[in-house]
């Protein structure tokens, strides 16, 4: 039934073996983000923003205030040397709304309600300590929550997305166009801003649905159709592109009907990580890596999940996290692949099944093959199943373990149950200590 | 090979019928010496089967001034339970023996009727021609209109087995002191406020009196008064002294609470400061307190709300009076109080001696194991918390809420304290017991609050004794005044024991003299009476030797021969105490009483010619236990001990011990239970102190286990399954069938709190995540509805959390099990026949379990490293190390013990209140299936 690479039950690599499950949502957990380092804010459909401690999976705080679901979230930690730290969150809804809240105390510290249309992202820009929200325009406020510029109407669509390029410029996704905005200083005041759209770019065919900064010198977009697109980041032009690397430039010999199967949904890029080297790509049900030094794919799992992913990240460890609708979380492991020369070959043999039973034959040996270049696969390494709906998000908090969100109301904790254990026996003893049950007890 | 309950069926039909026994020739070889008491009835522990009633029942009688002793009630409240047991003859035996009862009203060089607030007496006796022995519990309440101001009562709790009575003493003590400190705090309120009214009523009459008497002085100017007036002034007079005495009757009822506040120790009576009332009371004028006697009155008094009446001189005679009932004696509130408890006691003592002796065994171990007990016990029953609060209930409204909370204190002792201060107290008395009951005889303490102004009650006094005992059937084993058990007992505890007989004895003789101690030695079989050779020569052994002393307190009991195999670890001890058996006639084997093991001594099979267990298991003593730590876990936990200094000796040594005993055990208590349940109804279904629900459902879930690991050969993974905390879900389209099977397996399931165990026995629906978290074993419906392939899918999905016993087909899904512990956990091999006996086995196997968790978890090195700079990985090491090398532990065990362990902590470090998030610990582990 699944075209997917299965792992089985027996996964040594998988340091998840204990797992907290989080309650308190009613609708779809949609975001998750990291307020410190133990801290995490969740928010979702129910319009209820919840603060929890990944360590002991307690939940912290329960900040109602939106009406409506909450559409964009934002960590606002305060850089300021004069104040003391104050770890804000932002929070954006569909009942147009902006609201910023006190991490440490619970509270709302403040509520925006002037917008006309639904905020759709929000960005943060920490060095002119300044926040940007996009919507159907793109609005510029400073810390006490000030409007300090903002654009005229752009598109009753609004901004999808925002990213913070260098020498004070952002980039939105706007439909199928990519416009940059400057922000500068205006002439007559220190507080005011003036926020200047630069230039539109228009190589994409279609929604941008993905928009990532690589670097200070590069960032990419993803579209629906499958487009990815490096730009650079400092004159806007574009660096490389690749479309339809899911097909036949990959694999010369897939056949034509395959292509035509596929929906657009499933060549969607839907999200985006990179690190140095490489660009991930979450593309439909598959996840590519892209290199950007050799301006190609060296490696993608083309059925890495069941259904489309919906998050990945890059781990330290040249792993990868992704998640899918199909309520799974699989970890990869990029890994460098001795020539087998007969790989491409069982490929397409099991491919000529079908597309219709295509996904019978799982493509466990999808990679690419390149002459004259080291190769590289992705190989699964661990599954987590504990969702039963879509994974919408994911946090990894390195040995503290993995925040997973998901349509299905819960947010599940994922952690090292060897450390874990270990953690409890240090606590134990320190109880012990502190109780005096060292001594007999009588 | 013939088993024990084969042979049974030859010794029964031995005994029923001979000629069926003689046409199936037994070959010599198999011949079993059959039962010496099976004329009595099959039940070796119940030795007296000629009773004439069926079962324990608890009687009150009252020793009416006007009709003598009369049975008042009897719980429970069924003429069939009593039977042909006549109840009036043994409420007259019962009423005899009361010692308390001879000393009312008022007394010598008294002038005022004294309140006497004597403690109650707690007296053994035993009626060989009934067949019945009774723990008799005598009781004093003050009714205004009786003789002295008090009613004589008695409680007595009533079976044929002498030595439940005995051996229980203790226990039933404390339980009906609850019960009588009820009645008597019911009955202080309502003889106040009878007082009270009674009070008003004379003040009424004295008005009255006066306002005639002053009229008729008007009236006379002849100098002289005339008989009426005379009269009138006496009467006046006799009013006036009435009032008085009521008013000091009034304030002694009232004093007794504050009295009470004053005790810096708990004592639930203080005798002294009941005389020294009486020598207050002797200031005053001697002469004046014969005029009125309080029961003239008594036709006034009762008026629900109140206006005073006049009150004549003259009433009724005695006898044509009603006397109160008990109810209307101790207010209504308190009677049903009253009765409450005393059917809770008949619910706690119903049984088998032996059933209650284990249980109170199993109870007092479990309550050491407080860090681990909640894995596989249920702890609730644990807390004798239900009676308590009923009990609190009546307190809260009574007037004299402080002075019951006192006594309550003092009344309720643990198990551990009573019985280790009992032993203290009474540790230069010998009590030896004989094998056979009518041998027996039992010289015991008595204290009596009158020894020493009533010189008649010298118990020692061998007249005294023919005409206690009035009928030659009497034998009165033992009594004690109430509170000395207790009081006397804590005041003495810190004494040293006393090296030498001759100090022992002196002190005992003096202890008859000058305190309220006495020791009371009465039997009627002249033949058995008590020997002094035979009393001295046992006495030494009674003083040295602490096992013995401790035998000999606890209340004459039978204690089994030491088993070799248990004994290894005591070696020293069982030297010393086959030393000390002076009289290895009259003393069986002693059993050093130090309970290392949970259940040792259902193990012990002594090797008597008959080949039965005879001897009840022993009563938890807890004091003897201190030095080697209730647990030897703390040991571990303060030696900081590393890992190669452990002994695990122990551990090891004691499994196959109470592994192999327990499989003989099988045997000889079905075969046991299988004579009983033929003799008579003699013994009831054990009903367990707390709930005989649970009980049931312990069999029931034993046997359904046993039939489990018999049928299904895969048992051995699905109870790893459910050990290692995987969850293990029961498959089936038959509802029945699956609620069965979880029912069995259930036994296995590690608790993950205090709260119930973790077992859902039915679920519709698709499992879900969090299903896992909170249920380790789920029985699941299995439909062909499109739910039911929901349901299949959750199931496929998440499979890898979980054991899927699928009931129809008899498959089982999970991972491998190769390790050992589950193969003598369920050895589908096994003897066991009761469902009940291999749930005790099962939970000494999970015991030891527990202990080598609680080792594993509580060991501090095997966690932290030993010096800064140990990586983990050596941590790691020897922690492997410990748990393969030391607790023996092989594959999957460690696995087992891994997870209680985690549950340990857990537990542990979970602040109270806080439930805390339930974790679900997994593997990633191939799993396989098994088929039949």
């Amino acid at each position: 039934k699944s075209s997917v690479q299965t792992i089985g039950e027996e996964q040594i690599q998988n340091p998840y073996t204990e797992l907290l499950v989080l309650k308190g949502h009613q609708d779809i957990v949609r975001f998750l983000v990291q307020i410190d380092d133990c801290r995490f804010a969740s928010a979702g459909d129910d319009g209820i923003i919840f603060l929890w401690n990944v360590q002991t999976g307690e939940k912290l705080f329960e900040l109602h205030g939106h009406t409506h679901k909450i559409t964009a979230i934002a960590p606002f930690s305060s850089s300021d040397v004069t104040e003391e730290k104050m770890d804000l969150i932002i929070t954006a809804s569909a009942d147009r709304t902006v609201i910023v809240w006190d991490c440490t105390s619970g509270r709302q510290v403040q509520k925006v309600s002037c917008f006309h249309s639904t905020v759709k992202c929000l960005t943060v820009l920490q060095r002119l300590n300044v926040w940007l929200s996009g919507g159907s325009d793109l609005c510029v406020w400073n810390r006490k929550l000030d409007l300090l510029c903002k654009t005229s109407h752009l598109t009753d669509a609004g901004i999808s997305a925002l990213v913070e390029l260098p020498k004070n410029c952002v980039a939105a996704a706007v439909g199928k166009e990519l416009i940059i905005f400057r922000l500068s200083a205006s002439n007559n005041g220190s507080e005011g801003w003036n926020v200047l759209e630069v230039k539109r770019l228009v190589d994409h065919q279609d929604n941008i649905s993905s928009l990532v900064s690589v670097s200070d010198l590069t960032f990419v977009t993803g579209s629906h159709v499958g487009e990815l697109i490096v730009w650079d980041a400092l004159d806007w032009t574009k660096q490389a592109s690749e479309c339809n690397f899911w097909d036949s430039s990959v694999h010369p010999d897939v056949q034509p009907e395959i292509k035509l199967s596929q929906s657009p949904n499933e060549t969607s890029v839907q999200h985006l990580t990179s690190d140095e080297e490489c660009v991930f790509a979450a593309v439909g049900k598959g996840i590519y890596v892209y290199n950007l030094q050799m301006k190609r794919v060296i490696a993608c799992q083309r059925t890495a999940h069941d259904s489309s992913v919906l998050h990945i990240e890059k781990l330290p460890n040249r792993q990868l996290i992704s998640c899918s609708e199909d309520g799974s979380v699989r970890i990869w492991e990029l890994r460098e692949k001795q020539q087998l020369p007969a790989e491409p070959v069982p490929t397409g043999f099991f491919n000529m099944w079908g597309f219709g039973r295509a996904n019978k034959q799982a493509n466990q040996a999808a990679k690419k093959m390149q002459e004259n270049t080291p190769t590289y696969f992705l190989e699964l390494v661990g599954d987590l199943i504990g969702h039963s709906s879509a994974v919408q998000m994911f946090l990894y908090f390195g040995e503290l373990g993995l925040a997973t969100c998901s349509a299905d109301h819960l947010i599940i904790l994922w952690k090292d149950g060897e450390r874990e254990s270990s953690l409890r026996s240090l606590t134990l003893f320190k109880k012990l200590a502190q109780n005096g049950d060292l001594q007999l007890k009588l | 090979m013939i088993s024990a309950p084969d042979v049974v069926a030859f010794t029964r039909e031995e005994e029923l019928e001979d000629d069926l026994y003689r046409e199936p020739p037994l070959p010599e070889e198999y011949s079993v010496p059959l039962f010496p008491f099976s004329g009595h009835g099959a039940n070796p522990w119940a030795k007296v089967a000629g009773s004439k009633f069926t079962r324990d029942f608890i009687l009150i009688s009252e020793f009416s001034e006007q009709v003598g002793p009369q049975p008042l009630l009897t719980i429970p409240d069924d003429a069939k339970v009593s039977g042909t047991f006549d109840l009036n003859y043994f409420s007259l035996r019962i009423m005899s023996v009361d010692y308390q009862a001879s000393f009312v009203g008022h007394p010598p060089g008294s002038a005022y009727p004294k309140l006497n607030f004597v403690e109650d007496s707690k007296v053994v006796l035993g009626d060989s021609k009934e067949g019945a022995f009774a723990y008799v519990h005598h009781l004093t309440l003050y009714d205004l209109e009786a003789r002295g101001f008090v009613r004589p009562f008695c409680m007595a709790y009533i079976s044929a087995d002498e030595h439940k009575i005995m051996q229980q003493f203790q226990e039933l003590s404390a339980e009906f002191s609850k019960a009588s400190e009820c009645l008597k705090t019911g009955n202080r309120k309502a003889f106040a406020n009878e007082l009270e009214k009674k009070l008003k009523d004379l003040d009424y009459t004295r008005t009255v009196l006066h306002n005639e008497t002053e009229q008729q002085k008007k009236a006379n100017d002849k100098g002289y008064y005339t008989t009426q007036a005379i009269e009138k002034a006496n009467e006046l007079a006799s009013v006036e002294k009435s009032i008085i005495e009521h008013q000091d009757l009034l304030r002694q009822i009232r004093s007794y609470p504050y009295r009470k506040l004053k005790e810096s120790e708990f004592h639930p009576y203080e005798p002294e400061s009941a005389l020294d009332r009486v020598d207050v009371g002797g200031d005053q004028d001697p002469t004046s307190s014969d005029l009125s006697d309080p029961g003239e009155t008594h036709l006034y008094t009762h008026v629900p709300s109140y206006t005073p009446k006049l009150i004549k001189a003259k009433s009724a005679k005695c006898f044509d009076k009603k006397l109160k009932t008990l109810e209307e004696l101790c207010d209504v509130y308190f009677f049903t109080q009253t009765l409450d408890q005393l059917h809770h006691i008949e619910r706690t003592f119903r049984g088998d001696v032996c059933y209650l002796l284990t249980e109170q065994i199993s109870r007092a171990l479990l309550k050491q194991q407080s860090v681990t007990n909640f894995l596989f016990e249920d702890v609730s029953f644990l807390d004798d918390k239900p009676p308590v609060k009923q009990y609190r209930g009546c307190q809260g409204l009574g007037q004299d809420a402080i002075d019951e909370k006192c006594s309550e204190e003092s009344l309720t002792p643990k198990v551990v304290i009573s019985l280790g201060s009992y032993k203290s107290s009474v540790e230069c008395v010998p009590i030896k017991m004989e094998q056979e009951m009518e041998d027996s005889e039992e010289p015991k303490m008595s204290e009596s609050v009158m020894s020493e102004h009533q010189e008649n009650l010298d118990y020692l006094d061998a007249d005294i004794k023919g005409s206690i005992s009035s009928g030659e059937s009497i034998e009165v084993l033992g009594t004690e005044k109430s509170g000395s058990g207790l009081t006397k007992s804590e005041s003495q505890a810190s004494l040293p024991v006393i090296p030498s007989p001759q100090v022992g004895r002196s002190k005992v003789g003096s202890r008859r003299t000058v305190s309220e101690d006495s020791i009371e030695v009465l039997s009627t079989c002249p033949s058995e009476s008590l020997i002094p050779e035979d009393f001295k020569a046992s006495y030494p052994s009674a003083i040295n030797e602490e096992p013995y002393v401790d035998d000999s307190e606890g209340g004459l009991r039978f204690t089994p021969r030491p088993n070799p195999g248990i004994d290894d670890g005591q070696d020293d001890i069982s030297k010393q105490e086959s030393l000390v058996q002076v009289d290895a006639a009259c003393c069986i084997g002693k059993e050093s009483p130090n309970f290392l093991e949970p259940l040792p001594e259902l193990g012990q099979k002594p090797c008597e010619e008959d080949g039965v267990v005879r001897i009840p298991p022993q009563p938890y003593r807890p004091a003897e236990q201190g030095l080697r730590g209730g647990f030897p876990s703390h040991d571990g936990l303060s030696g900081g001990l590393l890992p190669y200094e452990l002994d695990s000796r122990y551990l090891t040594g004691s499994r196959e011990v109470s592994k192999s005993s327990l499989d003989e055990c099988s045997d000889s208590t079905s075969y046991i239970s299988s004579a009983a349940s033929t003799c008579s109804d003699r013994t009831p279904s054990p009903a367990h102190l707390a709930c005989p629900a649970g009980e049931r459902h312990r069999k029931r879930a034993g046997q359904n286990a046993l039939r489990f690991i018999r049928q299904y050969p895969f048992a051995h993974p699905a109870i790893y399954s459910l050990l290692s905390g995987r969850t293990l879900v029961v498959l089936g389209e038959d509802e029945a069938m699956v609620k069965k099977l979880v029912t069995a397996l259930s036994i296995f399931v590690p608790n993950c709190g205090v709260y119930a165990k973790p077992v859902k026995h039915w679920v519709t629906s698709p499992l879900h995540l969090v299903d896992f978290q909170k249920w380790k074993l789920i029985g699941l419906q299995r439909t062909v509805s499109p739910a039911g392939v929901n349901v299949l899918h959750a199931l496929s999905r998440y499979s890898r959390y979980l054991s899927i016993l699928d009931a129809d087909s008899k498959t089982l899904r999970c991972p491998l099990y190769k390790g050992t512990v589950v193969a003598r956990l369920a050895d589908h091999r096994t003897q066991i026949k009761r469902g009940s006996t291999y749930y005790m086995h099962v939970q000494s196997i999970l015991t030891q379990l527990c202990s080598k968790a609680f080792l594993f978890t509580f060991c501090h090195h095997l966690h932290l490293p030993i010096s800064e700079r140990e990586p983990e990985e050596s941590v790691v090491n020897r922690r492997m190390n410990f748990l393969k090398l030391q607790l023996g532990l092989a594959n999957e065990d460690i696995k087992i013990v891994q997870y209680l362990a985690e549950l340990l902590k857990l537990h542990y470090i979970q602040e109270p209140g806080q439930g805390g998030n339930p974790l679900l610990r997994f593997d990633y582990v191939p799993s396989f299936l098994y088929k039949i």
